[in-house]
């Protein structure tokens, strides 16, 4: 509804007063600059794991760290495989919000209920592969404190590597699992129709923001842990 | 009305589609280059490599912040809001990590025991190795 009124006043004053100068409801605001103030949480995390990875001279080949998969005999030689999996997880779950909101714009209460379930399940099953990695990197020897991986160069590392991946992938962990969370407290909204009772459902819009912001999150330590 | 939700619908249906397959073929592609890059070693090569991955996952960045979170459709004043402030990153990055590669080059010149502790080779360092070699 609001992309009619839009499409009609493209040209109006919008510091003008009256009306919400972003055209969308003061929650969704607030949402966008509570994920901005993440986005600078994380940002500063990533950044203080590139500046200290920049003034070392040797680092950990995390094809050599991350190689094994879950019922795979020890010794495996996977590398990237099971990082990948959950990789495809976290993009599935944010396409199925995507539909949830969607159906949630055309009043379709199944449809939102639906994709809702399937988001949770793939959070459920995100952190499920995470617990498992690091209950192995922990078998490993690996923790906040504790790096049994040597260098690529052969040389001895520092405990720099560990405690970024356990801060940094716990963090989001953590994320992920406040998205469930969500994700879940919506859902029962949902199946008891308070949704339905207030005429829209925005709040699944908001829910789905938070989520594509984990998604998000995800592509930046994937990419900056597993594949650089 | 009826009919404008309707065909509304479907494109909004055709681009969740459209950015899913975009958003699965960059992954892959990243995963190629990962793959391909485990047996290079030529260190300008990887650093190549290393680059063009960085695009790709802006490019991710990029689709799931337009399309899924509707960042594109909003309004010019949200969308500024939202990225100006977040543009600081870039100057974020070029500051830190050049600052990172210039601590690490004045401790190689000026802190012999810097250098000398990144020479020493692994096994006779620690306890964990052994441990983590069994799993070799």
């Amino acid at each position: 509804m609001s992309n009619v009124t839009t499409a009609s006043t493209k040209e109006a004053k919008w510091w003008n007063g009256g009306k919400s100068p972003f055209d969308v409801e003061y929650g969704k605001v607030m949402m966008w600059y509570f994920l901005m103030s993440d986005a600078f949480t994380f940002g500063a995390f990533l950044i203080s794991y590139g500046t200290v990875r920049f003034s070392s001279n040797g680092w950990p080949d995390p094809n050599l760290v991350f190689k094994s998969f879950p019922f795979a005999p020890e010794g495996v030689n996977a590398p990237l495989v099971f990082v990948s999996i959950m990789t495809f997880i976290l993009i599935v779950s944010s396409v199925t919000m995507v539909l949830a909101v969607h159906a949630g714009k055309m009043m379709d209460k199944k449809g939102v209920v639906r994709n809702m379930i399937w988001t949770i399940i793939g959070g459920i099953a995100f952190l499920s592969c995470q617990a498992w990695e690091w209950n192995h990197l922990h078998h490993e020897g690996a923790w906040w404190g504790l790096n049994p991986f040597i260098n690529a160069d052969g040389t001895a590392s520092t405990t720099n590597f560990t405690n970024f991946f356990f801060t940094i992938t716990g963090f989001h962990g953590f994320h992920v699992f406040s998205g469930v969370m969500i994700n879940i407290i919506m859902l029962i909204m949902t199946l008891l129709d308070k949704f339905e009772q207030r005429g829209h459902y925005l709040m699944i819009e908001k829910a789905g923001l938070y989520w594509h912001f984990v998604d998000l999150v995800w592509v930046f330590v994937f990419t900056c842990f597993y594949l650089l | 009305m009826s009919q404008d939700t309707h065909t509304e619908h479907h494109d909004v249906i055709a681009e969740i589609k459209k950015v899913t397959i975009i958003l699965s073929v960059l992954t892959i592609v990243e995963l190629i280059l990962g793959f391909w890059m485990i047996g290079i070693t030529s260190p300008v090569f990887r650093l190549g490599i290393k680059g063009v991955i960085v695009i790709l996952m802006m490019a991710k960045a990029f689709y799931i912040v337009a399309y899924f979170m509707h960042l594109k459709h909003e309004l010019k004043n949200l969308i500024m809001t939202i990225i100006v402030p977040l543009s600081i990153f870039i100057w974020f990055i070029i500051a830190f990590l050049s600052d990172g590669n210039s601590f690490k080059n004045l401790r190689n010149n000026y802190d012999p025991h810097f250098k000398e502790k990144s020479t020493i080779q692994a096994p006779v360092e620690k306890k964990e190795h052994s441990k983590a070699g069994e799993h070799k």
